[in-house]
């Protein structure tokens, strides 16, 4: 059964079951590999992605569940503004290591900025608490939500 | 501001490399390295080679080549996992090599010891923070020989001597005249060009890239989805396979019902296993749910009995055994003899390593051939195995190295690649095996259970004598089985036979004892994990007992270890030491040499009534001798902190009838960014050779942490992950 999605502004057509969560029709048949497997039950948000600007957990939403609605990935946020903030926040401050969950950090990160543009500290730890790092991050994470919000320059 | 333009990491090595090779042969030695291995003999690099210039691409050696359009590509013996160590190489390569460093393109080394093997392990291992230790003489001569060769092609060219030119940004000058030469232009001319026998190094007051704290290469694609780790390899016609393996540690396959399983929409194949079953599909969520819809009865096998419990049981039953001596200076009997004797034992837990991209491997099986694409610690074993397991010739099997989702040891284990090569060589075309997170966690290598047994006398409030045993499952002997000498695991007494402070009688053993059916294998951090914690505890123990100022106490007993003293005495500046805090808030301190980098860190933590302890704030200050690259470090040294307080508040993996009991992050709990304290770093500027740092910020945590919560609470906890329960309002330990 064809489904046809709008994922980063462009129609996806493909044939994949309603219950099969958004992450592996994103990776394993649409060829989308930005967009990360960490846990498989929403606890690491590494598959984070945006529906209609809002972030959800890709690897439990059912891709019949998404319906008209437009799905954002890593790939296509850094056309949003800010998306583009975070991204460059991201690299100005150096905040990357392995970089496996950093999709779904600056997924949730620009999803943040979409929706308060000047977040303190207890907005940041809301939004960003259901992202894992292992490779413990954090810090800089939180300096570069607070950068790309005051568009300081490094 | 320093950007790769393009930083490609996910091609396959082309051209044959087997014939290029170091300029320079032989073992960088003469720093501390963490581990001493004496493996000189396994696999020595190969000695100088005329160099190569296939194609009019000059190829000094097995890191460089320059084409015509000087297109300058880094070839990386070590692997990128997060800890920058692409950058750091590449920076170490261009600095000598005077290249045009923002425009690098970086490529994953192919499996080849003896062009690309750690020069402390002998073999392409990544791991015991040794990277930039082990190849930081090396790489500088394999970009100064390069450089020269380079110099010498423009100089013959010009009809100059060589020495009257200079090289900068990938280009050769000879500024008297004014001209220049590009490297691309110079690439063939190179390739003929002898390679000097003794190259001088740069001076590093000359350094133009090394201590600049530059812009990482692999970021970049590491930001917009583009990066290509194994688990996402794509090729066309690809299957997607899951896997579960007997629960029971040593388990094997009974019966298999697969007739639900095949029923659900792009299951191809179900793969039966002795010991696992795959199922091939679509996708992944085909896998995934075929493999929910089997029914398998596992032959549970003699192992279903085993927990925690009594592993801890024969743990402790052996510690009390006399272990093979690692280290004996002066007279232990008659140290312990003198002054105030304090005894104590420090328990540490299974961890596993969960790194955030599951274990995987994408495999192509033929019958002549096999081709892997995964992330690998161990580029050359995961070759040697998958051979074996495939069935063929080493030189068939193929792998393809990616970035690392994380590696933290669980990479240094080639199992995932041997069990997806046999489910590819039952399956037509290539298939990539995913483990779930709930298989990932409970099929690991775990980092083992320790035990440390501590005694020491004090005397007008020094140490006078001091005997250490470490009991736990020897990794090093299934490993690296050379290295395991005389019944010692080096591994597991690192950072114990060269405790910092100054003892005149001092006595450390080693206890083998291997848990029943557990594999055990490197975590990050290793044996100073372990033996760091322990001697930091006790040391505040001590301190106390002494009646004295845990940094103070530390401080009379440095005399050896300047670098030490001066990181402590940065950090008790720095970390507000000493100043008044409120009830039931602490400051605790660690110090330990480990991975050649000397470190000093003050957590300050809160134990609230209940016993739960919020982190308020980290200082770390350390000299890693010369920093390649100084964010890096820092860099390193927060994620390592944040890794090792991880461990300490919830790190355990606990066995029941044969199986681990955690399954995924909500049992098997990380620090998430609510719970992260201020973290500030202190890199001291040094002169000396580079020491490790991806490991060193993990075995500063813990016990700094543990310390902390002595000094709130009065209790001293002795095992690890902390028990709130005993340092809740009321309860005393």
């Amino acid at each position: 059964m064809a489904t046809t999605l709008t994922i980063n502004g462009e129609p996806k057509s493909f044939d994949a079951p309603a219950d099969m969560p958004l992450l592996w029709v994103l990776r394993d048949v649409l060829g989308m590999t930005g967009t990360k497997f960490g846990c498989g039950i929403a606890q690491c948000g590494a598959c984070t992605v945006h529906i209609d600007g809002k972030p959800v957990r890709s690897c439990m939403l059912p891709v019949g569940a998404v319906r008209n609605r437009a799905v954002t990935t890593i790939e296509g946020v850094g056309a949003t503004p800010s998306g583009a903030k975070v991204q460059k926040a991201w690299l100005d401050l150096e905040v990357i290591q392995c970089g496996y969950c950093q999709p779904g950090q600056i997924m949730s990160a620009a999803a943040l900025l979409g929706a308060t543009s000047n977040p303190d500290d207890s907005d940041i730890d809301a939004a960003m608490a259901g992202n894992i790092c292992r490779c413990g991050t954090y810090v800089r994470i939180r300096a570069a939500i607070k950068q790309a919000a005051s568009g300081r320059q490094s | 501001m320093i950007l790769a333009e393009k930083t490609i990491l996910a091609e396959k090595i082309s051209g044959d490399v087997s014939r290029r090779t170091l300029l320079t042969a032989g073992l960088a030695g003469g720093f501390l390295l963490a581990f001493h291995l004496p493996l000189r003999a396994l696999a020595p690099n190969e000695p100088v080679q005329p160099p190569d210039a296939t194609e009019g691409k000059f190829a000094p050696n097995a890191f460089i080549r320059i084409d015509q359009a000087g297109h300058t590509t880094l070839v990386m013996p070590q692997v990128e996992m997060g800890q920058g160590v692409y950058t750091a190489i590449a920076m170490i390569l261009a600095e000598e090599l005077d290249a045009d460093f923002p425009h690098v393109t970086l490529e994953h080394a192919p499996p080849n010891d003896k062009l690309y093997g750690n020069p402390v392990f002998g073999l392409q291992v990544t791991g015991n923070s040794n990277s930039i230790r082990a190849w930081w003489t090396q790489l500088r001569k394999g970009g100064a020989g390069a450089r020269a060769m380079l110099v010498q092609a423009a100089a013959q060219q010009w009809q100059v001597d060589p020495a009257s030119c200079t090289a900068a940004n990938g280009e050769v000058i000879h500024k008297e005249s004014g001209r220049r030469l590009s490297y691309g232009e110079l690439a063939q001319a190179a390739g003929s060009q002898t390679p000097p026998q003794d190259v001088a190094l740069k001076d590093p007051n000359d350094f133009v890239l090394i201590g600049k704290p530059l812009k990482r290469l692999d970021t970049p694609n590491k930001a917009n989805g583009k990066a290509v780790y194994g688990i996402d390899a794509i090729l066309p016609g690809m299957k997607f396979a899951t896997v579960a393996a007997c629960p029971v540690f040593g388990g094997k396959v009974g019966k298999v019902d697969d007739s639900a399983a095949k029923k659900i929409p792009g299951v191809q194949k179900i793969v039966v296993l002795d010991d696992m079953v795959a199922v091939v599909g679509d996708h992944m969520w085909a896998a995934k749910k075929g493999l929910d819809a089997l029914v398998i009865d596992w032959n549970e096998g003699p192992n279903a009995h085993i927990s925690s419990k009594d592993i801890w049981r024969d743990l402790r039953a052996a510690s009390e055994k006399d272990g093979a001596v690692a280290k004996s200076e002066g007279d232990i009997a008659k140290g312990l003899a003198t002054g105030d004797r304090l005894d104590a034992s420090y328990e540490l837990p299974f961890l596993a390593h969960a790194p955030m991209e599951p274990v995987n491997a994408t495999v192509h099986v033929t019958p002549s051939s096999c081709e892997i694409w995964t992330g690998t610690q161990i580029m050359t074993r995961v070759q040697s195995e998958a051979a074996k397991a495939a069935g063929l010739p080493v030189e068939k099997v193929t792998v393809n190295n990616h970035l690392l989702g994380g590696g933290f040891g669980r990479k240094l284990e080639p199992d995932m690649v041997v069990a997806a090569v046999r489910v590819a060589k039952q399956v037509d075309g290539p298939v990539k095996v995913v483990w779930t997170r709930e298989e990932d966690i409970q099929h690991d290598v775990y980092r083992p259970v320790y035990r440390d047994t501590i005694s020491a006398t004090l005397s007008d409030g020094k140490i006078v004598g001091w005997r250490y045993k470490v009991s736990g499952s020897a990794v090093i002997a299934r490993w690296l089985p050379p290295a395991f000498q005389k019944g010692v695991d080096i591994d597991a007494v690192d950072s114990a036979v060269d405790a910092p402070y100054d003892i005149p009688n001092l006595h450390v053993e080693y206890v083998r004892a291997e848990p029943p059916a557990v594999p055990t294998g490197f975590w990050r951090g290793v044996g100073p994990n372990n033996n760091v914690f322990a001697i930091e505890s006790f040391m505040d123990e001590l301190a106390r007992k002494a009646g004295k100022d845990p940094i103070d106490f530390r401080r009379g007993m440095l005399g050896k270890n300047p670098r030490l003293l001066a990181a402590l005495n940065l950090v008790a500046e720095k970390s507000g030491w000493g100043q008044p805090l409120p009830a039931r808030v602490g400051r605790g301190v660690s110090v330990q040499p480990s991975f050649g980098s000397f470190i000093a860190t003050v957590v300050e933590a809160e134990v609230d009534e209940q016993g739960e302890v919020h982190l308020h704030r980290v200082s770390s200050a350390v000299d890693t001798g010369i920093a390649v690259n100084p964010d890096t470090i820092m860099a390193q040294l927060e994620g390592g902190l944040i890794f090792g307080l991880t461990a300490a508040l919830y790190g355990e993996i606990t066995i029941d009838k044969g199986r681990v009991q955690q399954s995924n992050f909500h049992d098997y709990r990380m620090l998430r960014i609510d719970q992260v304290p201020k973290i500030e770093v202190h890199v001291i500027k040094s002169g000396e050779a580079p020491g490790g740092i991806g490991e060193t910020g993990v075995t500063a945590g813990p016990p700094a942490l543990r310390n902390a919560i002595y000094a709130a609470t009065g209790v001293a906890l002795r095992r690890l992950p902390i028990d709130r329960s005993l340092i809740a309002v009321g309860r005393k330990a």
